[in-house]
């Protein structure tokens, strides 16, 4: 890696959001916001579009002012702070390079504004752009460069000026897929390398979950969820975050009771005969009690295709005819109509060649307890 | 473990949290001096015209002397005479433009280029300095009027009376349809077209049955906007001092029965009218016609049939005879600049440098003067339309559509409208602590010309704005530059081609500004080149020096516009109205 530089001289910043409110005329963007981020935090909201995590990021910024609330730095409020005295760095979804300055003009752009001395920029702007991987191309203009280059020059120019904060704006969202791994990869690692708290915003889950030390999740301008990459997807808060991240199925039934730590949900619909039964591990569901209704939630990669009467034993099993199979190579996306209606998405690994596997055949399908997420009941948004 | 956050029952925000307003101080600031200036220079004249014309005896409002105008025969004259001009100028107009346009759209030959180009010139040059030389061309002494006269033996002379203004206006004005027209000939989808000679039309019948219905619309707009700027013209009236028409009685009523003579207001105010119904007019067309230019896909190259051979010969012919004749005029102008003897004659029987003596050397003034007065018009015009367009498109103040409308109006006024609400309202203000009337110094010409040539400016700022997203400046802000060095260091860099450009048409056109200036001259001295070439052009003696002045005005105008159209960045012409 390159040598130590003054980037990496960098002090990283603790965020903290109180009660963000903010409206565009009639429609309410951001809804009571409360939330901190700790120092060289790599922290995502996540969502989908107008869910408001860019007016939050925006709001961080400066660039908006919260209608109410408070923004804090290292516990000190910012508020009121312009965007040019927060000391932060920023890259924009379209990357918002200046088109009349060079490759080298852009990146000096902030240490001319700090009226840092002539010398120091010289040797400042280099590093950055060696950081980046971009060094030599000082002289050119924005125009004369790639889009992923044009990435990277945003990216130095962000870091340039050793800010606390590093705010990122859907900044992968126009590469081409293949790029956007690659700088996916490079932009954790420079992060990991400067420490700096970083909050990304995007509406890629991939992203999100890859990236992130900890997610919030974004809907119609409120928190969803707030947790580590492991916690939001293994165990969303509600029907919402589940079919966000990942996808999900969503099955209506009724605890009946509880034997030592799996609790016994029945379904409404599903069995061979009518309804079926399902296992789910009560640690990782906790707080459900017998009687209640909840909402039965399975990822589609955690069905099993199971061969019939070599399972007679197990009681997680979900029968029903297969509608749909597409073969994607490494997994057979498929669609199984269960018995009292209802479509299950299955992701199946290992298709090689099942016989089973066709269009109209019945099949059966096994789901392990520790995959059955129970969700307490709520109207479909 | 994760923390679900329990969505039901929104905390509400703790009392003693500051409810911001998103209203900017600083935007609501310059918006108001915007405002301010706007008010005093553009809604206070033409409310003055209004309500004087509008004000019967005993101050209550009235139509009584919008009635009265209807009774007076020397006015029904000069309505009728304006109407007529207006009705003329479009008729030839139309002749001359459509087979141009027609031929330029659909053919390519050698010399196209250079015909498009050259049919744009009259466009930018006043029509009042072709005036100077066409009794010299076509008048009962003129150079065609000799050659007919020679050649076929006919005699006529058709520079006679409201003749002469119908063919000086309609020889200035039909670009105006030239340019609707082709810009909708070759935005007529090719597929369309096809799509009618699969139906079985072709020829004669295409055309009419598929290409007219889709170009009307355009030619319309054109037509109108044709009619309008004959009505407003004066500067040819009083060229050719053939005085009963609309805009020329305004003048004469304002400045010899006086400032508080209502009529001249109730003309001015006849004049708003028909202009603005056209404005109207030609906006809902334009508004209408959505249909004719949608195109979807790969269109064909601009261009169209090549031309070889005789045929391309006939084509460029043709232009080059409508092109010549509508040049006429302003080739006669360079000629007469230098002719110390011109009667009776093709050309010049001898020539001179000396009336170009007399306006460099002897009477540098008037030059002098233009420039000033334009310069400080521009520069003042293009303050004040950047502020305007940065506020309309980046403004965080509410109302600041109301600038734009204001600043916009200005379009749909006749100069002399413009002139006769200036002096109404200034001419009775003093500068402080003197006895000097404001509308007797020269700023007030450089207000006139810069409220006159706003929407111009306006328009320029707005496009090279609109070019600068506004994450550029998001992103100096966060970059630690504050608003106005992020204006400085990246809005202003990025806009500065298209705003000078800007710049640059309120000075070509303040330059050769006839109908507000010559309502506000009050004295020689202060008199722009445009009122000189009117003054000059009165006395057989002046003639030449008019020309001259005429030269200086086709140079000024000709490098103005191939400047802004370096600036602007486009091959075209960056101003049609």
């Amino acid at each position: 890696m390159a040598a130590p530089t003054p980037i990496t001289r960098i002090r990283p910043v603790e965020v903290e959001l109180r009660h963000l409110h903010r409206r565009f005329h009639d429609m309410v963007a951001v809804h009571d916001l409360s939330l901190t981020i700790g120092r060289g935090e790599f922290f995502t909201f996540l969502g989908p579009s107008g869910c408001g995590k860019t007016t939050t990021l925006r709001m961080i910024a400066g660039l908006l002012l919260p209608d109410a609330g408070e923004i804090l730095f290292d516990g000190r409020p910012v508020t009121a702070t312009p965007p040019w005295h927060r000391n932060i760095g920023m890259v924009f979804q379209n990357y918002a390079l200046w088109p009349h300055m060079t490759v080298y003009d852009n990146v000096a752009f902030g240490l001319v504004e700090r009226k840092v001395a002539r010398a120091e920029i010289g040797s400042r702007v280099e590093d950055a752009l060696r950081l980046v991987g971009l060094e030599g191309l000082g002289h050119r203009l924005p125009s004369q460069l790639s889009g992923g280059q044009q990435q990277r020059v945003a990216l130095a120019r962000a870091i340039v000026v050793q800010p606390g904060l590093l705010l990122l704006d859907e900044p992968l969202s126009n590469l081409d897929a293949r790029l956007r791994v690659q700088m996916r990869n490079e932009l954790v690692k420079l992060q990991r390398q400067l420490g700096i708290t970083t909050i990304y915003v995007t509406h890629d889950q991939d992203e999100a979950l890859m990236l992130s030390t900890r997610i919030a999740v974004m809907h119609r301008g409120r928190l969803m969820q707030l947790g580590t990459p492991a916690e939001v997807y293994e165990r969303p808060a509600d029907i919402f975050v589940a079919d966000f991240l990942g996808g999900a199925n969503f099955l209506q039934g009724t605890v009946r009771g509880r034997s030592g730590d799996r609790l016994v949900v029945a379904l409404e619909t599903g069995g061979a005969n009518g309804a079926a039964q399902l296992h789910a591990s009560a640690s990782r569901n906790p707080g459900f009690a017998p009687g209640e209704s909840v909402t039965v939630c399975v990822r589609p990669e955690a069905l099993e295709l199971v061969h019939d009467g070599r399972a007679a034993d197990d009681v997680n099993l979900l029968r029903g005819t297969l509608r749909l199979a597409n073969y994607l190579g490494s997994v057979l996306a498929s669609e199984i109509e269960l018995p009292g209606g209802g479509i299950l998405r299955a992701q199946i690994a290992h298709p090689r060649g099942d016989a089973r596997i066709a269009e109209g055949n019945p099949v059966t399908l096994r789901v392990a307890p520790d995959d059955v997420l129970l969700l307490r009941p709520q109207t479909p948004s | 473990m994760s923390i679900p956050v329990p969505q039901q029952a929104p905390v509400r925000a703790p009392v003693g949290i500051r409810w911001r307003t998103s209203v900017d101080p600083g935007h609501a600031a310059l918006a108001l001096v915007l405002l301010l200036i706007l008010g005093v220079f553009v809604v206070w004249p033409i409310a003055a015209v209004l309500r004087v014309a509008l004000t019967g005896a005993d101050g209550g409002m009235t139509l009584a002397h919008l009635f009265r105008f209807f009774e007076n025969p020397l006015y029904i004259e000069s309505l009728t005479n304006s109407l007529l001009a207006g009705g003329w100028v479009v008729v030839i107009g139309t002749v001359l433009a459509l087979p141009l346009a027609f031929v330029v759209a659909r053919y390519d030959f050698r010399g196209r280029m250079l015909v498009v180009t050259l049919s744009t010139l009259p466009l930018v040059l006043p029509p009042f300095v072709g005036a100077i030389a066409l009794t010299q061309v076509f008048g009962r002494a003129g150079t065609i009027t000799l050659l007919l006269q020679d050649l076929f033996g006919l005699h006529v002379n058709i520079m006679e009376g409201l003749r002469g203004i119908i063919l000086a206006q309609a020889l200035h004005f039909f670009p105006f349809i030239f340019l609707t027209v082709t810009a909708a000939l070759m935005n007529v989808d090719r597929s369309l077209e096809e799509m009618g000679q699969m139906m079985g039309a072709h020829g004669w019948r295409l055309l009419r049955r598929v290409v007219f219905p889709l170009v009307l619309p355009s030619y319309a707009a054109g037509a109108l906007l044709t009619f309008v700027k004959a009505v407003d013209d004066i500067g040819t009236p009083f060229i050719l001092n053939f005085k009963n028409m609309l805009g020329p009685q305004a003048y004469l009523r304002i400045t010899t029965v006086g400032r508080d003579d209502v009529d001249g207001y109730v003309i001015c105010v006849i004049m708003v009218i028909i202009s603005i119904a056209c404005v109207v007019a030609s906006n809902w067309i334009v508004s209408r016609r959505e249909y004719a230019t949608l195109q979807t896909g790969a269109r064909q190259p601009e261009g169209g049939k090549s031309l070889a051979g005789w045929r391309s010969s006939v084509a460029l012919g043709t232009c080059a005879a409508i092109l010549g004749i509508s040049l006429l005029p302003h080739l006669g102008v360079i000629v007469m600049s230098f002719s110390r003897v011109w009667s009776l004659t093709y050309l010049p029987s001898t020539y001179t440098l000396g009336h170009y003596a007399e306006i460099f050397l002897r009477a540098p003034r008037f030059i002098l003067n233009t420039l000033t007065y334009s310069v400080a018009a521009a520069l003042l015009g293009v303050v004040v339309a950047a502020a305007i367009a940065y506020l309309l498109q980046r403004g965080r103040v509410p109302g600041k559509g109301l600038l734009d409308a204001i600043a916009m109006m200005p379009i749909a006024l006749p100069g002399v409208v413009i002139g006769v609400g200036f002096l109404r309202v200034f001419y009775t203000m003093t500068l402080p602590g003197t006895e000097t009337s404001l509308a007797s110094t020269w700023a007030i010409f450089v207000l006139a010309y810069m409220v006159r040539r706003l929407p111009y400016a306006l328009r320029a700022s707005h496009a090279a704005l609109h070019q600068v997203h506004s994450s550029l400046e998001d992103a100096a802000a966060v970059a630690g530059a504050p608003r106005v060095r992020a204006f400085r260091r990246v809005v202003l860099p990025l806009i500065i081609g298209g705003v000078t450009a800007g710049g640059v048409l309120i000075f070509i056109t303040a330059a050769v500004e006839f109908s507000t200036t010559i309502t506000l001259v009050s004295r020689i001295e202060q008199s722009p080149l445009s009122y000189a070439i009117y003054i000059y052009s009165q006395s057989p003696l002046g003639r030449g020096a008019a020309a001259a002045l005429g030269v200086v005005a086709i140079v000024i105008v000709a490098l103005g516009t191939y400047l802004a159209n370096r600036l602007s960045g486009r091959g075209r012409m960056a101003f049609t109205l």
